[in-house]
């Protein structure tokens, strides 16, 4: 047994020379290109980056499903090696993110907008679809309403059925599953149904100060009808099947390939298609964007050719493989814009 | 001598005793009966769980080992490949071969004509199917301009259907519409269509599309962070645990190291994974998403629980092993490295095997060392990106494709094999080795 406790010093040793001798190395160029952000970008970047890794003379880029807001933190930490190159994101970059990003010397930013997502609010096949509009998804989830009594002020929200909210809906206890503030479909939610649905109520328009219109209108109830569920949307999507009574936000993807079990309301009189979220009728979609370090762009091999695969026809066009992944394509002069930014590698205007 | 206890009451008949007696007894022996019961019950309830769950898993997942397959008969003609006359390996590897496949489905459905059709047609077969035939080409040039029959996944909308996941139509889950239904059907008359065992989800890295989609890239992954894990944290793990049980003086600093580590074996492992992002990522500037970070972390995890099991084997030792070593002259050292430690290795061992199927199945910590990611490559050092078998099931898990729930099912099976084999060598080795005093 000598010889053992021999081979476990010896591993020691030999342990902590692998960990001094990575530490020299850990600077040294990174020959992939590094992603993160929005898991809602991520099932359309990953499928980009599998074909750029087979069909290209360099590595497949590595992408990291992180959340928008995350992805964009580790983006904006700083420019070098171990820092990311690319972040995907579900919505645009904040002002606030944009000067996290010039502290620590990250001053041009390319933004590529890939196309659209359509957040839909779905409930199982086995209950009545839903009619819904914009102001009915404010009332039943808003943490504070205008009271219903008519007084003018505003009150906890009492609303406990979706017949209470339009007497057009049906009688179902309000009960939505949906993703948690971190991500990006939430901030779009509460942009786009949230905000779009309060936007025209008295009560509130009243308040006058934009900063608490805002405040009152995308504040989502705590009460327990809203249910935060994860960046998950499959769970979501399983939670439907073994609740007929609950309604779900999550991506419209989602939707497509789920449709024997879920089936996606109307909002404002709009079915979430593909053709109408295409055409920007249906009022719940949202844009999708890439952020590009333009000073790693220059120094990582492959970023140019990995945009200029992105942004392609056959990737992004109206009939390319991203379509057939659930990305609704950009029109054909957005599309051109893209290319041309991320040919040209167009660093974003200063001003948000 | 007992002044409190009474003298036997002599009016109480002796039939009287009895039947209070036996009347008590019936109660005791139906109170253990009941016990055993309860018991019983809990032991079936949680075997019933356990049954359920892998039973599920099982069912989900046992069709992911198999592929649905379409025989083509490929035509590897150099002008539809886009070759020239000098075709060396660089023009083989960047030549059209999904053009081939496509030429190749066209030929049996000549009647299939419009722009539409015929991309509908086309998204039968898998999008990878041409990598299949351009590695299958480069490795053997001479089948250029050969025709050649070869069986090539077809997309995972077909595979989907024929292993009856999916019904027709879209209110059935189904993604092909009624022309691609008839096709389906068409080929599979024909005997074009069949199951074949899935080498690809062994033996591939992560994919988008689920037929090519595969675990090699995870479990290497996992490998690389668990050889990180052992090498790094057995030696220390022993070496300190040989140092406060056999050396280190008994006063309030090392039962202040003593505490802390118990404290550390229960602290979640979140918490390491930050640890991990602020000291070997942000600090030391080690790679993002590398084995070699994901180790270093779950070394952190695993160290507390190494040391404990370690010490637990060598108190088991008996002192008189010790005070016969001391006493015929061995030094303090010698009496630990010939006497004491060979009879802790099994349990040492045990407790880091055990350690290391934990470590298997994290994936919490690894989150925030970036090794939650989309990894194509299979991984060659520890240096390299990779992912691991449990974030591998989580980024599957979350995928919109039907055909990945199938291979979430099948990558836990594998998983768990993994951990049985681990919990079955701790187990055999403390059976085969340890000793009873």
């Amino acid at each position: 047994m000598k010889t053992s406790a021999k081979g476990v010093a010896m591993a020691a040793a030999f342990a902590a020379t692998t960990v001094v001798a990575s530490l020299a190395f850990g600077q040294a160029a990174r020959d992939y290109i590094s992603v993160v952000g929005s898991s809602t970008v991520y099932p359309f970047a990953t499928v980009v980056a599998e074909r750029f890794g087979r069909d290209s003379r360099f590595r497949t880029p590595k992408i990291e499903s992180t959340g928008t807001g995350g992805g964009l933190k580790l983006f904006c930490a700083g420019i070098g090696v171990q820092f990311p190159d690319i972040a995907n994101a579900s919505r645009p970059i904040k002002a606030s993110e944009v000067a996290e990003c010039a502290r620590n010397g990250i001053s041009e930013i390319v933004e590529v907008k890939i196309g659209f997502d359509g957040i839909v609010l779905a409930n199982s096949v086995r209950a009545p679809r839903l009619a819904l509009t914009r102001r009915a998804i404010f009332l039943a989830l808003a943490r504070q309403v205008p009271d219903p009594k008519g007084s003018g002020t505003l009150v906890a929200n009492p609303y406990r059925n979706w017949r209470d909210v339009d007497p057009a809906l049906p009688d179902l206890p309000i009960e939505v599953l949906g993703p948690p503030p971190t991500s990006g479909t939430r901030d779009a939610f509460d942009e786009l149904a949230m905000q779009g649905g309060c936007k025209g109520i008295p009560a509130i328009a009243a308040l006058g100060d934009e900063a608490k219109i805002k405040a009152v209108c995308q504040t989502l109830r705590e009460d327990g009808r809203y249910i935060e569920v994860g960046e998950n949307d499959n769970l979501i999507v399983q939670k439907l099947k073994a609740n007929p009574a609950a309604v779900g936000v999550f991506g419209y993807s989602f939707l497509d390939e789920n449709s024997d079990a879920v089936q996606g309301s109307t909002v404002d009189g709009e079915s979430p298609t593909f053709e109408a979220i295409s055409a920007g009728a249906y009022p719940v979609s949202r844009p999708l964007f890439l952020y590009v370090k333009k000073a790693h762009a220059l120094a990582i091999p492959g970023i140019r050719e990995y945009l200029a695969e992105f942004t392609s026809g056959r990737a992004m066009g109206p009939e390319g493989y991203l379509a057939d992944k659930g990305l609704i394509p950009l029109p054909a002069a957005e599309l051109a814009v893209a290319q041309r930014v991320a040919r040209g590698l167009t660093p974003r205007a200063p001003v948000n | 001598m007992n002044t409190e206890l009474q003298p036997p009451d002599r009016n109480l008949a002796s039939a009287q005793v009895r039947q209070i007696v036996e009347a008590g007894l019936a109660r005791r022996y139906r109170r253990e009966r009941r016990f055993r019961a309860y018991g019983l019950l809990s032991v079936v309830s949680g075997v019933l769980f356990l049954g359920f769950l892998l039973a599920t898993i099982a069912l989900n997942g046992y069709s992911a080992f198999r592929q649905t397959k379409l025989q083509l008969d490929l035509d590897l003609d150099p002008v539809v490949l886009g070759l020239g006359d000098g075709a060396d390996a660089g023009v083989l590897a960047s030549a059209d071969y999904q053009a081939v496949v496509k030429a190749s489905l066209g030929r049996l459905f000549p009647q299939v004509v419009g722009r539409k059709e015929r991309r509908e047609l086309n998204a039968l077969v898998s999008a990878s199917a041409g990598y299949i035939l351009r590695d299958m080409v480069v490795a053997h040039p001479e089948l250029v301009g050969r025709r050649i029959t070869a069986w090539l996944p077809a997309d995972d909308t077909v595979d989907m259907l024929f292993k009856g996941r999916v019904g027709r139509g879209p209110d059935a889950g189904g993604q092909l519409n009624q022309a691609q239904l008839a096709w389906v059907d068409e080929l599979i008359a024909d005997g074009r269509i069949a199951l074949r065992f899935n080498t690809a989800f062994f033996t591939n890295g992560d994919s988008r599309e689920p037929e090519m989609a595969g675990i090699w890239g995870g479990t290497k992954g996992s490998f690389f962070m668990l050889l990180v894990t052992l090498v790094l944290s057995f030696p220390l793990g022993v070496s300190a645990a040989i140092y406060l049980e056999e050396f280190a003086p008994r006063n309030r600093w090392v039962d202040f190291i003593e505490v802390n580590i118990n404290n550390l074996a229960a602290v979640p492992s979140i918490v390491f994974g930050l640890l991990g992002l602020a000291v070997f990522i942000n600090f030391f500037g080690l790679p993002r998403s590398a084995p070699l970070v994901g180790g270093l972390v779950l070394s952190l995890m695993t160290l507390p629980v190494i040391i404990i099991a370690s010490r637990a084997a060598l108190r088991a030792v008996p002192p008189s092993v010790r005070e016969a070593a001391l006493g015929i002259g061995s030094s303090p050292m010698q009496m630990v490295f010939h006497h004491v430690l060979p009879l802790a290795m099994p349990g040492m061992l045990t407790g880091a095997i055990i350690g290391m199927a934990r470590a298997l199945g994290e994936s919490a910590p690894l989150l925030m060392v970036g090794m939650v990611a989309f990894i194509v490559d299979v991984p060659s050092t520890p240096l390299d990106p990779a992912t691991v078998l449990p974030v591998q099931i989580y980024l599957w898990a979350d995928s919109p494709e039907r055909a990945f729930a199938e291979r979430t099912s099948a990558a836990i099976l594998v998983l768990l094999g993994f951990l049985l084999v681990m919990n079955m060598a701790a187990v055999w080795l403390r059976s085969r080795f340890e000793r009873h005093w």
